[in-house]
């Protein structure tokens, strides 16, 4: 992958930012009730927005890799899975953060944060299993079947734990889009848009380093085959 | 009639190709001693032959059932002798696994400790079982990953007697080998396997039972 | 059939040896003799917790058991053999069965003593926990004989396994937690019975798909 169309997404996605930012502290009208605080929705959603569209490009790699052995497929899918891991990270501290000024507590267990913290829970045992494999074929198909699994149990947690809404009545934050007020639609979008050309720039890097990898483990396995 | 073929092969190890463009065709009928150094790529071979691996490039089609032998003995300690045969022999869906069993614990010598576990064996009596698993549904191919290495000379006359009886209800054997003098003894094909490729195969001729040294210096890299 | 062959031969020798059914067992009484000093309640909190606590002890005797499933066939390279041997499904299938007879057997060891420790009537509803209990643990230990054959060499084995198992239990857990404290405290209403029902289904689907490509590298 070229190092331009690298720097054009990561610049392109730091402007787009950075332009987002400006509008959301500066420009649009703050939620009466909520306060200053409430900016921080700018990021919270649309990083979980980011993150579910890199764990749909991971599981939709590892199925590929299954199918099609080929190794690029495995780097995609442990880049992606790396990105969307990071991406749930921020969501779930910006989500702490907004509810110890707004509630005073650190974590509620409402419907959106439990899930997303399961989320990050299976991906994060991805992310552990694979340096534990040393042989990269094995390495690729183990993983490839726990991201599938990982992607199948996302959805039933949701639903699990919508049905319960376990522990507290706590509110959790009215953000359908389409309860979003128009006016702030745009630098939401905006938001989501930017985290996805930097998500998509960082999973390139990521993907260099891999095939980097790849190559110099080839060389040394020739070296020693001599 | 082919009752083994591999067209192509590759295997990666990551980006380290054990098996490189290995091409392999074996009549029915016939027994090949699969030749070659270690590190070569017998094992390999024959485990993707056995269907334990997938090539990485290339086909592998095998006709009838397998019976396989690797490196692993292969049987449960804390089963018997007769349990752990009666097991396989259902698996391989044998219409009176018992009593197969028990035929095949007499013809390698084990009758008498049917009912033992196999952790109570020695050494030299677990080879015998997992060789008598291997033959025991009469399979209609047999790999065999260095079958005589480290046997002691009971199991040695048991594999031998087996093989024979194997042969002359027409199974077909692959045998691989690095012990070329005993392997060509028993050889109708042989197949010299070199860096991962087939660089000889066909049928065994009088040089090489007379000189096992020849196959190497004709088609292989001999020692220095 | 291979795959009842193949759960006989885990079920034979484990009672053989009985290394993981006593280790459950002992596992799971110790769990709720710490957790009865972790807390201090009163019958109706008690009451409240019930269904948590006896699937957090049932979730840790589940890891331990399918730990050992696939790694019983480590010893004298034996995977290989059974791989040549049967197919993949029914591979899976037997040693499934075999996980889900032995958790069982611990859970129904466990569940009387539960009861005594606690002072909780589990009797009542008997029919419907007996039908929640199976539901849940067909799902623990189809998700996990999986991974016990995706782990079986991974190093740290013991380690990875409940890492990577725990989250996924989580929704049939949620639905398992939920569905026994209501029919320990008297409701026999099998609210979530459609999700145990889905994630065994789904589970078993996928597990059974991909086995091949686990067992066969």
């Amino acid at each position: 992958m070229p190092r331009r169309t690298i720097y054009t997404l990561g610049i392109l996605g730091t402007l787009l930012l950075l332009y987002d930012f400006y509008r959301i502290f500066l420009v649009i009208p703050i939620d009466a009730l909520q306060g200053d605080i409430f900016r921080i929705i700018f990021v919270h959603v649309p990083a979980a927005f980011t993150a579910f569209c890199f764990y749909g490009v991971a599981v939709y790699a590892s199925i590929a890799f299954l199918a099609t052995k080929n190794f690029k497929w495995d780097s995609m899918a442990v880049s992606a899975v790396e990105v969307a891991t990071m991406f749930t990270l921020v969501n779930l501290a910006t989500g702490s953060i907004w509810g110890r000024v707004e509630w005073g507590i650190w974590w509620a267990w409402d419907a959106r944060m439990t899930s997303q913290l399961m989320c990050f829970l299976l991906y994060l045992g991805y992310l552990l299993m694979r340096p534990a494999i040393a042989e990269p074929q094995q390495r690729g198909v183990m993983s490839a079947v726990l991201a599938i699994f990982a992607a199948t149990d996302i959805p039933i947690v949701f639903w699990a734990i919508r049905l319960h809404n376990v522990r507290t009545q706590h509110p959790g934050p009215v953000l359908e889009t389409g309860a979003l007020a128009p006016v702030y639609r745009p630098p939401f979008y905006g938001d989501w848009l930017a985290f996805v050309l930097l998500a998509t720039a960082m999973m390139l890097v990521r993907l260099h380093q891999e095939s980097n990898r790849r190559e110099i483990d080839s060389l040394r396995r020739e070296l020693h085959a001599i | 009639m082919h009752a083994a073929a591999a067209d192509a092969v590759w295997k990666y190890f990551g980006d380290y190709p054990a098996l490189r463009g290995a091409s392999l065709h074996v009549e029915k009928g016939t027994c090949v001693a699969l030749i070659g150094r270690n590190g070569a790529g017998k094992t390999t071979l024959l485990r993707i032959l056995a269907h334990l691996s997938k090539p990485s490039k290339g086909k592998v089609d095998i006709a009838g059932s397998i019976g396989y032998l690797g490196h692993g003995i292969g049987v449960y300690d804390d089963l018997s002798a007769i349990e752990n045969l009666t097991l396989f022999g259902k698996l391989a869906g044998l219409p009176n696994a018992k009593v197969s069993a028990e035929s095949a614990l007499e013809l390698v010598g084990l009758a008498r400790v049917k009912d033992s576990l196999a952790r109570e064996f020695s050494r030299g009596m677990r080879q015998r079982l997992a060789i008598a698993r291997a033959f025991l549904h009469e399979p209609e191919l047999l790999l065999l990953d260095e079958p005589f290495t480290s046997l002691d000379d009971r199991a040695v006359d048991v594999l031998q007697k087996l093989l024979s009886g194997a042969r002359s209800r027409g199974a077909t054997i692959i045998m691989s080998t690095h012990q070329i003098r005993e392997a060509m003894e028993l050889a109708s094909d042989v197949a010299l396997i070199e860096r991962g490729k087939i660089v000889f195969s066909g049928a065994r001729s009088s040089e090489m039972l007379l000189d096992p040294g020849w196959l190497y210096r004709t088609y292989g890299e001999a020692v220095q | 059939m291979a795959a009842l062959a193949i759960a006989g031969k885990d079920l034979r020798t484990e009672w053989r040896t009985r290394e993981s059914l006593n280790s459950a067992v002992s596992f799971a009484l110790v769990i709720l003799v710490l957790f009865s000093f972790a807390f201090d309640l009163d019958r109706e909190e008690r009451l409240a917790i019930s269904g948590g606590l006896l699937w957090l002890v049932y979730a840790f005797a589940g890891a331990l058991i399918v730990n050992r499933s696939f790694a019983r066939e480590v010893p004298n390279d034996c995977l290989e053999v059974l791989v040549t041997a049967a197919r993949g499904w029914a591979i899976f299938l037997g040693k499934a069965f075999a996980c889900f007879v032995l958790l069982l057997i611990v859970e129904l060891i466990s569940l009387p003593i539960f009861g005594l420790f606690y002072n909780i009537h589990w009797a009542g509803s008997l029919a419907a926990l007996l039908l929640v209990i199976m539901l849940s643990t067909w799902g623990v230990t189809v998700v996990g004989a999986a991974l016990s054959a995706i782990t079986v060499n991974v190093r740290l084995r013991e380690l990875m396994l409940p890492v990577l198992l725990y989250p996924l239990m989580i929704p049939l857990l949620i639905g398992a937690m939920e569905m026994t404290t209501g029919l320990l405290n008297g409701n026999a209403v099998l609210s979530d019975i459609r999700l145990l029902i889905v994630y065994d289904v789904m589970f078993t689907a996928i597990a059974l798909y991909l086995i091949d490509f686990i067992l066969v590298i």
